[in-house]
């Protein structure tokens, strides 16, 4: 056997094209157990992408923020899994704020760029609570955030049914805002192109902060090793608090982006898993933002095509349902498996 | 409220008690080998919809929960052949299981979504000591999982202290390369914990669903959360039996306590109370770390004396650090 030596690149080639073969294994499994034939059913669901790119692009943005967010936090060293309470805030600032601003008279494209500001400042504020529970209280970040998630969740059910319900019967959702207040998209899609702008800017500042600045590598120093990075003077705290503002902030626009391009009313779905599923693509693509844009529009893609895949389902075989939760297990196993063949390369190479 | 509001209040907290007492022990026996299975809140899920579908189809409750424990101690084993064999972040690993076995909950689940189940878990009073005023219907007349759980705090408290297994489970966790020296496989020690805490924290599933609330409702069960919540718990209780114990009737006893006042003093939304665990974990959380907190020192030093004695005692009490070598893979070189 030892005739046949395998190069490094080579290990890591064939170790991704397996856990690829072990995700298409998998899915077809999930599809079967839903009396779905694989074949058609991914086919139908990568036309249904294709065919709706707008929607993809649209949902693609606040997906895209989130990851920003996640990214951030990574590089501190820092499991943010708060990320979905702080689309929540940003989406419920983004609301009150258009609420608020309505009525003031104000132009509409005024008062949709405080809104969608309100957005980043509430979400921020919401991060900034873990930051401070993790720098001045020991709280672990991941428990501060997991419990902000659920507290935030309250805040917006509360106002969902309480403050700002819709007259009439409570349905999970209040009213819908007035078609001036929504982000124009381009004429005949689905897509606004303001909403695409706003998320690839995003990226490409976040690319070039965590690349090429200062500020960049010293939050890399301090998620590398804060005990080293405190010894060489740099202040850790301050430095964590900033990675949280910051990830907030993105998140919130994200937050703010689902209301004000996608649902046009605050609802209790209204972050959408984008919190946790940012913190997969996150995980998957190692601090690469490049990475991170694009397995976030793969993930956005299957979302969408899995919706369009429903809608032919009900026409052509109506008894045949394959839940919501499909897209969630496939995304989760799919980080699960690149993960786990990542170690496995790891093991082979530590072994030669 | 009456005496007998309370006392009927203070059983049903403890009737629900056994999910997390069994999930917060469990993870502490992984977490004293050094493993963090992180996990937890998928594999309760996952598991509260594995025991309610094993037993609408077999008939037996006993193999619903047999189902649970050997799921939870399957994801767990892929935790620490993750964590030990591949090297893999257990924190990573353990995240991403717990978002995957929460939605294949969901996708699994759904067949048996709101069936009705015939089978649970009765009350089980014995006889003679359910008569004891006020002990009797607190803790006697409970089913079998409350005297399992009452049970599992006292041997899970001896056999960590107690016991040379149980020296050597935390020397393990503690100073690997030491027991290592000692003549310990430290790997196998490590598989042996998370198998087992991982089978205990499975075991919780099904007594949700098969016990406290009864049967499967997707994701709106209103179990989500609860795993985070025994994480959680395991640190507030410094990976002490007892005192993890303690943390599970304190968080039960304010949620209950804040339902209550609701009722009858102050008026808080509905939302904010069904969240109320969360706030209190971080609160739980918050008592046993902040001493560790620099500006808590400083304030510190700048107390009198006797003040200062006082408050720093209260810290040490409440201070919890965890096993030396938690997370942290083990090589023997």
């Amino acid at each position: 056997l030892s005739k046949f030596k395998l190069n490094e690149t080579t290990i890591g080639w064939l170790t991704r094209l397996g856990a690829l073969v072990l995700v298409f294994i998998f899915t077809a499994i999930l599809l079967l157990s839903s009396n779905v034939d694989p074949i058609k059913g991914l086919s139908l669901i990568f036309e249904g992408a294709v065919g709706s790119w707008d929607r993809v692009l649209n949902t693609w943005t606040p997906l895209l923020l989130a990851t920003l967010g996640v990214l951030v936090t990574f590089t501190t060293g820092l499991w943010n899994i708060g990320v979905e309470g702080q689309i929540m805030l940003g989406a419920i600032f983004v609301t009150g704020a258009l609420r608020m601003l309505e009525p003031s008279g104000l132009p509409s494209g005024v008062i949709l760029l405080l809104a969608i500001l309100a957005g980043g400042i509430g979400g921020m504020l919401w991060a900034f609570l873990t930051g401070l529970l993790k720098v001045y209280g020991g709280v672990n970040e991941i428990f501060g955030g997991l419990g902000l998630n659920f507290l935030a969740l309250a805040v917006s059910n509360w106002l969902i049914y309480g403050p700002w319900s819709p007259p009439g019967v409570a349905n999970g959702r209040t009213a819908l805002f007035d078609s001036s207040l929504w982000l124009p998209n381009i004429p005949g899609t689905n897509l606004s192109l303001y909403a695409l702008v706003i998320g690839i800017v995003a990226a490409v500042l976040i690319y070039f902060l965590l690349k090429g600045t200062y500020y960049g590598l010293k939050l890399k120093a301090v998620g590398k090793n804060a005990q080293a990075a405190r010894l060489l003077g740099i202040p850790t705290s301050r430095y964590m608090l900033s990675a949280f503002l910051l990830c907030g902030f993105l998140a919130g626009l994200g937050g703010a982006m689902r209301v004000v391009t996608q649902e046009h009313q605050l609802t209790s779905m209204i972050s959408a898993g984008y919190g946790f599923l940012g913190l997969l693509v996150g995980m998957l693509v190692n601090y690469n933002v490049i990475g991170a844009a694009l397995v976030a529009i793969f993930f956005v893609s299957l979302q969408v095509g899995k919706a369009k895949f429903e809608i032919v389902m009900q026409i052509q075989n109506p008894g045949i349902v394959l839940d919501s939760s499909f897209t969630g297990v496939l995304q989760a196993m799919l980080v699960f498996l690149f993960l786990f063949m990542e170690g496995v390369r790891n093991r082979l190479l530590r072994k030669r | 409220m009456d005496n007998n509001t309370i006392l009927i209040g203070l059983a049903g907290v403890i009737a629900s008690s056994p999910p997390l007492l069994f999930a917060s022990i469990g993870e502490t026996f992984t977490e004293r080998a050094g493993v963090i299975n992180l996990s937890v809140n998928g594999t309760i899920l996952l598991t509260a919809m594995a025991g309610v579908a094993v037993t609408l189809n077999t008939g037996s409750l006993v193999l619903g929960f047999l189902a649970g424990a050997v799921i939870g101690a399957l994801v767990a084993l892929v935790v620490a052949f993750s964590s030990i064999a591949l090297k893999i972040s257990q924190v990573a690993v353990g995240f991403v299981l717990a978002l995957l076995c929460k939605d294949l909950a969901t996708f699994l689940g759904v067949p048996i979504v709101n069936q009705e189940l015939n089978l649970f878990v009765n009350p089980l009073p014995i006889p003679g000591l359910k008569d004891i005023p006020i002990l009797g219907p607190l803790l006697f007349n409970q089913n079998i999982l409350v005297y399992a759980s009452f049970l599992l705090i006292i041997v899970a408290y001896i056999y960590i202290y107690k016991t040379r297994a149980g020296l050597l489970l935390r020397a393990v966790g503690e100073r690997p390369a030491a027991a290592y020296v000692r003549g310990a496989n430290v790997n196998r020690q490590r598989y042996l914990y998370t198998a087992l805490g991982g089978a205990m924290v499975g075991l919780a599933g099904p007594m949700f669903s098969l016990s406290v609330k009864i049967g499967w409702a997707g994701n709106i069960s209103g179990l989500d959360g609860f795993g985070w919540i025994a994480l959680a718990i395991t640190i507030f209780g410094a990976w002490n039996p007892v005192r993890v114990a303690f943390g599970v009737f304190l968080i039960n006893v304010l949620s209950w306590l804040a339902v209550v006042l609701q009722a009858s003093l102050v008026s808080i939304p509905s939302q904010f109370l069904q969240a109320a665990p969360f706030p209190l974990m971080i609160l739980t959380l918050l008592m046993v770390n902040i001493s560790n907190a620099e500006w808590v020192e400083g304030i510190l030093a700048r107390l009198p004396d006797s003040a200062r004695r006082i408050v720093a005692r209260i810290f040490r009490s409440l201070r919890s650090s965890p096993p030396g070598s938690l997370g942290i893979p083990f090589e023997n070189e």
